[in-house]
């Protein structure tokens, strides 16, 4: 692949990258989340169309328009969500769209068993290939994949976080079965945050950073250090406006809290005026903490005090009452109702300031979406504007009303930034700012690493569910932030 | 602006109104019985049970539902509440009564969406049966007949010359049309048909807010049980056949969507009045009840064909 380009409107997600890949390797895709690694395969694999570059198979220019042709020229996806019919055999998921057939239309089904059957025993696994996949395990699922994949004579074989699912056993398992597909001549690319793992399976890796090429070294050639230094080093080109003030009282502790097998002895706590940023990679469990504490999933065993005294929060409901606001991270899927307007939006979670005797008072609603409009530069055509068709950091800004109407003082922003122009996050930032120059506590999830140094008092980083560093803002750098979000001892 | 978006605009927002009108127009240029002051009367006050049976359907297709039921409802309500006039009660209490057997059904179809977490389409069709059963073996299969006048005056009285099946209902419109639009309860009945996890994720207790839909809906339907019943002078175990697809046609004609969070009780009248007209026309044309049904279903398909097509087009 040759200077490949794709941008989504408002960024460029690959920007002059490189990449070749020889048969019979394993060729790791390294970086952080949104570095670039998904958009790349998914370019290769016929998912998105590239803006520009070429792709080269054997030395011959071609266009991947859809996953059929990608498919016809031998290149298979598996991604980390797996693309399984649960109520199908794993055979019928194995030959799906491509049956052995008797004559048209009907299906070969002793063959099709017959041939799902030698794919796995190949792979090393033993099931009835006319189990259905719902009753198999997520390693059996995982093979059943594979053993797609080779059914239509992969020849490049693309693998996104394979292992994150697994135990440590599966993960030999499916290291052996690797180690099979090399030597038939398969390529292999294998994207994965767990640096131990790459030095055992890989050949050479790539690394991306902020959408572009950076280096490819023979996995023998490098370290652990060098990977963390070239997937980090940036240029903290934006701009991070943190004005820092006087802590105050601490108004949130979490103490012990379990949720098998997301997140595990959770402990730590939120000052007045103090902004915490959580950090950690794709699935550490970090929205699930956030849910958690905000009541929308429920907990198996530790507590949450609120300005010092235990609180039971077991629904948002009770949360919202002890001044917790929650800003998701899909602000489209769990933020907004993008059917309604701004001025409904703002008032679902105020109903019960906004209303006598369940009658709202339409005036009230409306001059409430008025003030937030003006106070945090809302750009509407009015208060009766869907919501859908506001930009997004304008949607993120109706979220925000939303808390702060509500005069939340215990606001966790769940990737407040996301999918919004540079313009917008820095007037986010400047309300975070304003927000905790008032006494409200901020917990602030973030995949961007920038904004998690640029914006936190103090860093908590994530993995696998457990807390695995803590940074004061001084002490924090790129390195030790990104080592401890890959399970590095701190 | 251009003018293509206005028209498309302006049809979007009229589109039904304009089609209630033009269907009026072609009735009475073909037959000219339909222009009449009694038949149109006698059009709103057919259009009245199914009108407000859509006002229940209209607040659950707006939180993304669908209620199935509610012809069985009415039939089950209508015969609970023929027997305990027929028992003695009095008319406020026998009403009271047959007000409460549908919104008791109503509940129940909510209870078992929010807390049995059934789909709606699946709960309401078990309902269906349910209370059709449930209303044929209270009566073993035959109707309750005869009240006194002074329960029929519910449907055949007047007030201004206009029937008080039809002031009932203007009466439900307004109301309902206050709930939709001005209340905590309406709020939440498009919040959660627009998206119910984020609604949760604002406080909102959406459980119980789905439940009192689908029980408002029962209430509709036990309502229309009460003027039906006073109409007929009879209760009949097998009424309200098909009534769901008269109610869930008034109100997708009338703009609400399936997908939830849209909709409204203006629309949904008009609906049904076009539902209503295209009956009755269809009778003074003296066209057959089996091609009647042809048309009609034709007529909701189409009607949402051109919805669909006018949004896509106006955004």
């Amino acid at each position: 692949m040759r200077g490949i380009r794709k941008s989504f409107p408002g960024v460029l997600a690959l920007d002059n990258v490189n990449f070749a890949l020889y048969p019979g390797e394993v060729h790791i895709l390294l970086g952080e989340n949104g570095a670039g690694k998904s958009t790349l395969v998914k370019i290769l694999s016929g998912a998105y169309q590239k803006d520009g570059g070429e792709i080269l198979i054997h030395g011959q220019a071609v266009e991947i328009n859809n996953p059929r042709v990608a498919q016809e020229l031998g290149i298979s996806i598996i991604y980390q969500e797996f693309n399984l019919i649960p109520h199908l055999s794993a055979a019928e998921n194995i030959f799906l769209g491509n049956e052995p057939e008797i004559f048209s239309g009907i299906v070969d089904r002793s063959q099709m068993s017959r041939e799902a059957g030698r794919l796995l025993r190949e792979l090393g696994v033993q099931f009835d290939p006319r189990t259905r996949v719902r009753s198999l395990g997520i390693a059996q699922q995982q093979m059943v994949e594979v053993a797609k994949a080779l059914s239509v004579d992969a020849r490049i074989l693309i693998m996104d976080e394979p292992t994150s699912a697994l135990t440590e056993s599966e993960i030999r398992a499916l290291f052996s079965t690797i180690q099979q597909l090399k030597e038939k001549g398969v390529a292999v690319i294998y994207i994965s945050h767990r640096l131990e793992e790459l030095f055992e399976v890989g050949d050479r890796v790539t690394v991306l950073r902020d959408a572009k090429y950076i280096a490819t070294h023979s996995i023998r050639e490098t370290s652990t250090a060098e990977l963390i230094r070239l997937m980090a080093n940036r240029d903290l080109k934006e701009h991070f406006p943190r004005e820092k003030g006087e802590l105050g009282e601490e108004v949130l502790r979490v103490e012990g809290l379990n949720r098998a097998p997301l997140l595990k002895d959770i402990s730590f706590s939120l000052r007045q005026g103090e902004i915490v940023g959580i950090a950690g990679l794709l699935g550490a469990g970090r929205t699930e903490l956030a849910r958690a504490i905000f009541g929308a999933d429920p907990i198996d065993s530790g507590r949450v005090l609120v300005k010092g005294q235990p609180v039971r929060i077991n629904s948002p409901v009770s949360a919202i009452r002890q001044g917790i606001g929650f800003l998701t991270e899909d602000r489209k899927g769990q933020g907004l109702i993008l059917v309604l307007p701004v001025k409904d939006n703002i008032a679902l979670p105020n109903t019960d300031k906004l209303s006598r005797l369940g009658v709202i008072d339409s005036a009230a609603k409306e001059k409430l979406a008025q003030r937030f409009i003006h106070d945090l530069s809302i750009k509407t055509p009015g208060v009766e504007q869907k919501v859908m068709y506001l930009s997004g950091g304008n949607q993120q800004k109706v979220v925000l009303s939303k808390w702060l109407a509500r005069e939340a003082d215990i606001l966790i922003f769940d990737e407040p930034t996301r999918g919004i122009d540079v313009g917008a996050k820095v007037e986010i930032y400047q309300l975070m700012n304003q927000l905790t120059a008032r006494g409200a506590g901020i917990i602030m999830i973030s995949s961007e690493l920038p904004e998690i140094l640029g914006m936190s008092d103090r860093i908590l980083v994530m993995h696998r569910g457990r807390i695995s560093g803590e940074f004061s803002a001084e002490e924090a750098t790129e390195e030790k932030v990104l080592g401890a979000a890959l399970g590095q001892r701190v | 602006m251009d003018l293509k978006n206005m028209l498309i605009l302006y049809a979007r927002q009229f589109g039904t109104l304009i089609g209630l009108f033009f269907l009026c127009s072609v009735l009475s240029i073909l037959t000219p019985y339909f222009l009449t002051v009694s038949n149109l009367l006698n059009v709103t006050q057919q259009t009245a049970i199914n009108a407000i049976i859509a006002v229940g359907m209209t607040f659950v297709i707006i939180s993304a539902g669908i209620d199935l039921s509610v012809g069985s409802i009415l039939a089950f309500a209508g015969v609970v509440l023929a027997s305990a006039l027929q028992a003695g009660w009095s008319i406020p209490i026998a009403i009271l009564i047959g007000l409460a057997t549908g919104g008791l059904c109503g509940t129940v179809n909510g209870l078992l969406i929010t807390f049995g977490k059934l789909p709606p389409f699946i709960s309401t069709l078990g309902m269906m049966s349910v209370a059709r059963g449930a209303a044929l073996v209270y009566t073993q299969g035959r109707p309750i007949s005869g009240f006194g006048p002074q329960f029929r005056t519910l449907a055949t009285g007047e007030f201004l010359f206009i029937p008080l099946p039809v002031i009932i209902m203007i009466v439900i419109y307004v109301l309902s049309h206050f709930v939709l639009t001005r209340t905590k309860f309406g709020l939440y009945t498009y919040a959660i048909g627009g998206n119910e996890e984020a609604t949760k994720l604002s406080g909102v207790n959406v459980l119980f807010h789905k439940t009192m839909v689908y029980a408002f809906s029962g209430l509709a339907s036990g309502l229309g049980a009460v003027i039906l019943t006073a109409r007929l002078n009879s209760a009949q175990p097998i009424a309200g056949i098909m009534y769901e697809l008269d109610a869930i046609a008034a109100t997708v004609i009338g703009g609400s969507s399936l997908m939830g969070g849209e909709g409204t009780l203006q629309g949904t009248l008009i609906g049904a009045l076009i539902m209503g007209v295209l009956r009755n026309g269809l009778n003074l044309l003296g066209v057959s009840s089996f091609l009647q049904q042809i048309v009609i279903g034709s007529v909701i398909i189409i009607a949402v064909l051109v919805d669909a097509a006018l949004k896509k087009q106006g955004t």
